[in-house]
């Protein structure tokens, strides 16, 4: 095959990451807004907070729809960091497939649970 | 480009391939370093530990039985200790990734925070702060108050 500019190309996906760059921070900041939104209504709660208070936090809707959201959101982002270690310090391309098939399978059976006991509340 | 006489450079150690055994013991990491890998660290603990995490929010909000039976597992009758340290490992791989995460998107929205003197004041900050709120909260889980 001739060496030319097509051959000695270096292959990489057209955006270089920033996809992936900008969603991780976009999510990390929804979850950081989570984090806090739960917060104050655990210190805002009167009294003992109990189960009827925990589990009430959760069961409003809007809530709901939070929660859902941020699970969404963490799903991707442990994905795009889980990668990122797998890129970094596996080189088989084998062993690389295979821990993220695995890495994958694992986020989005863990998402599941998670729908499954917000859903029921 | 101006080149040093290599036979009159002071003699300082190249790292190319690390050896994790080798090297990284003598390897002196600055302080935004430190904060780097432990935020790979906490990450990768945290992704581990999702069951853990999801069993949790599971017991605590499907029932007031699943309640009160996961408060009994942390209880002392419980071997509660163990799902404790656990629990406190949770929350300081959290609070590190947290902080580690703010300070990631401080230095992405501020040309002024990208400096060497920010990197390691707010490295600093944030190993101090993580730290210190696992303690704080660290107490509180193992009754202490």
């Amino acid at each position: 095959m001739a060496v030319n500019f097509g051959t000695r190309r270096i292959v990489v996906g057209a955006h270089y990451g920033l996809r992936d760059w900008l969603s991780q921070r976009i999510t990390a900041g929804l979850m950081a807004l989570f984090t806090f939104v739960v917060l104050a209504q655990v210190l805002f709660t009167r009294g003992e907070l109990g189960y009827a208070g925990w589990a009430g936090i959760f069961a409003a809707q809007w809530m709901k729809v939070l929660t859902f959201v941020v699970i969404v959101a963490l799903l991707y982002h442990v994905w795009v960091g889980v990668r990122d270690i797998w890129m970094d310090y596996v080189q088989s391309v084998a062993a690389r497939l295979l821990l993220q098939v695995v890495s994958i399978a694992w986020l989005v059976g863990c998402a599941g649970w998670a729908i499954q006991v917000l859903w029921r509340l | 480009m101006t080149e040093l006489d290599p036979n009159t450079r002071a003699a300082r150690p190249v790292f190319r391939n690390i050896n994790a055994f080798k090297d990284l013991p003598t390897y002196r990491l600055p302080l935004a370093g430190w904060v780097s890998i432990l935020h790979r660290i906490s990450g990768a603990l945290m992704f581990l530990l999702l069951p853990f995490i999801i069993w949790m929010f599971d017991m605590s909000v499907s029932s007031e039985i699943s309640y009160e039976r996961l408060m009994h597992a942390f209880g002392a009758d419980g071997g509660g200790w163990l799902l404790k340290l656990v629990a406190l490992a949770l929350i300081w791989a959290y609070l590190h990734h947290l902080i580690a995460g703010l300070r990631h998107l401080w230095m992405d929205m501020s040309h002024d925070a990208v400096s060497k003197e920010f990197g390691r004041s707010s490295a600093a900050v944030t190993l101090v702060v993580s730290i210190l709120l696992t303690v704080v909260l660290g107490a509180k889980l193992f009754g202490l108050y």
